[in-house]
């Protein structure tokens, strides 16, 4: 069913194109601006690490390629296709092309674990519950979960087996992009290189586009082919743009800019004083020692 | 050199606007006016895209027999003790009231008149948005608030579709058996009441009853709770599809469909009671009334 609505929706395209490609794109909340005038190209089958501190809109670019946001400006194209002149229908379609690791998983918490793996293919296939059943048994295996874990609720089972859980959802109906959502965050470094090994195991044995939002500098160096860092708008000067760094991983040690440098070293720098002299003056005090001698 | 309110800087001008108690009241009364209809703008496209997703595409069978179960099904234990209750009280009240005029007779006209057209649908509606109302908005706002109903979306299912249509069939059908149950259970708890401990004449009792409640009554209760089932639902839904973020803003939502719902309930009531009563006059111009 999923490759009949894929085949129906299919439509030329050239061989090189990018499956994803973000033109001028802007995204605005109640007024304050996330994301700038952004333009990126995602090839098929690349892996992308999208880097950058809290808040600088990552999850917010990541939502806004399966039109989970919508941009103010700008355009976003999927397969060539414009998602905002999409009908509801259409879009979710499409999105069906996708699977999206959230940051904490978003299991349901009302169905079990094979109910969760097997969600979209119930939903959208109609197949039969024992095609179903097989499908979220080789799915849990791939991520290493035993089978007596699909009759747990995602209540009952640890962060790292929640995330496991998430992909294996996520790649229950074989997608083209993934779109992971800091796969890694609040996991212990073995969980966290568990994880990592799986995004790369499913990239090798599926020809999948992969999106990585990631603040750890090991996944992104570790899984990706290319890592795109985003900057918060509030830290940069008019006009300059969002995008700090666009290269291979190897190329990221060896930035030259000095925040780039400053995030993959996890140096908080002149962040320290500044932090510092803002809680001063909230408090009334020069930031200055020499200020605070009365008489000088 | 110019002094005229034209050289006033803004920031001036803004903290005089500031010190002023009618133009801080104006402002206050004018933000909230502007945020009642965003509220009832988006309550009413919520609804519409509800509807719609009704007319398109159905919900699956086990989806929807959770949902009845849940709001109807594990509502009847409470709405039925509610009714009995009522029907008990109303038996005290209005016997304390019509002993004086020498009508005790009476009472079961009365009391069953009230339970059916006003009490059994109000109580039944009430109860169903404390229990399940508040329960709904905090559910859906829980999903909200963990990414679920992105994850839905992700997933290509319209989570309209696949939260709260169900939602909104279950308390729009179920909603009519609530209420005749709560009915059922106030006449039985008013009759019991009224022959065994005020020693009512059980013939007169019947007789009144049966004279003065009629089928239409019946139909006037059960047709108003149609609308107390779809606002319960539909208020608590939005809540919860709306709510902010964190704990504080999911016990918001809960807190508020209740509320809500309750305030909408009792509008409804005003106005299909009004629709209902000319309906039926104008249908049955000489139709009976209680004395």
């Amino acid at each position: 069913m999923v490759d009949q609505l894929r085949k129906s929706t299919s439509y030329e395209r050239e061989a090189d194109a990018p499956i994803i490609e973000i033109r001028k794109m802007s995204v605005s909340f109640h007024d304050q601006q996330i994301l700038r005038s952004l333009d990126l190209a995602i090839p098929r089958g690349q892996t992308l690490a999208l880097i950058g501190e809290s808040g600088c809109g990552k999850t917010v670019l990541l939502k806004t390629l399966i039109g989970l946001v919508k941009p103010v400006q700008g355009e976003v194209y999927f397969d060539g296709r414009n998602l905002a002149e999409l009908n509801d229908k259409e879009l979710a379609v499409q999105r069906m092309r996708f699977g999206f690791l959230f940051q904490n998983a978003a299991l349901f918490d009302s169905m079990t674990v094979g109910q969760n793996i097997g969600f979209q293919l119930r939903e959208a296939d109609r197949q039969q519950q024992n095609e179903i059943d097989e499908i979220v048994s080789l799915r849990l295996a791939e991520v290493g979960l035993p089978e007596s874990v699909k009759s747990k609720k995602p209540a009952q089972l640890s962060g790292g087996m929640r995330k496991r859980v998430g992909l294996a959802r996520a790649l229950a109906i074989s997608p083209e992009v993934m779109l992971y959502d800091e796969p890694t965050t609040g996991l212990d470094p073995i969980v966290s290189d568990v994880i990592n090994e799986l995004i790369i195991r499913t990239r090798s044995r599926y020809p999948v586009t992969s999106i990585i939002v990631t603040h750890d500098m090991r996944t992104a160096t570790k899984v990706a082919d290319r890592v795109v860092m985003v900057y918060p708008l509030s830290r940069l000067a008019a006009g300059e743009p969002q995008i700090l760094f666009d290269g291979s991983p190897r190329e990221l040690v060896v930035a030259k800019d000095q925040r780039v440098i400053q995030f993959v070293k996890g140096e908080a720098g002149e962040r320290l004083m500044e932090m510092r002299e803002k809680s001063s003056q909230k408090h009334g005090r020069h930031s200055n020692p020499e200020s605070r001698i009365p008489g000088q | 050199m110019s002094t005229g309110a034209s050289a006033t800087p803004p920031k001036q001008l803004a903290g005089r606007h500031q010190q002023n108690p009618l133009v801080h009241a104006v402002t206050d009364w004018g933000r909230v006016v502007v945020e009642a209809a965003i509220s009832i703008g988006n309550l009413t496209l919520f609804s519409l895209n509800t509807l719609s997703w009704l007319f398109t595409r159905l919900p699956r069978r086990e989806t929807l027999l959770q949902s009845f179960y849940q709001i109807g099904v594990r509502s009847l234990p409470v709405v039925a003790l509610t009714g009995t209750f009522i029907g008990m009280v109303l038996a005290v009240q209005s016997h304390y009231q019509f002993s004086d005029l020498g009508l005790e007779t009476r009472l079961g006209a009365v009391i069953n008149m009230s339970l059916v057209r006003e009490l059994g649908p109000v109580l039944a509606a009430t109860m169903l948005a404390g229990r399940v109302g508040g329960a709904m908005a905090a559910e859906l706002g829980t999903m909200r608030v963990t990414e679920q109903i992105d994850a839905l979306s992700s997933m290509g299912t319209n989570p309209v579709q696949y939260l709260v249509v169900p939602r909104f069939l279950a308390c729009l059908f179920l909603i009519p058996t609530l209420t005749i149950m709560a009915d059922f259970m106030g006449v039985v708890g008013g009759y019991l009441y009224s022959i065994y401990f005020l020693k009512i004449d059980q013939f007169h009792y019947y007789q009144n009853s049966a004279e003065f409640v009629g089928t239409w009554d019946l139909f006037y209760g059960v047709i108003k709770s149609l609308f107390f089932g779809a606002a319960i639902a539909l208020v608590s839904c939005h809540q919860g599809f709306h709510c902010s973020a964190g704990a504080e803003g999911v016990g918001r939502a809960a807190t508020a469909a209740f509320v809500i719902s309750f305030v909408l309930i009792l509008i409804l009531d005003l106005v299909i009671g009004i629709l209902l009563d000319n309906i039926y006059m104008s249908l049955w111009p000489g139709g009976a009334s209680l004395f």
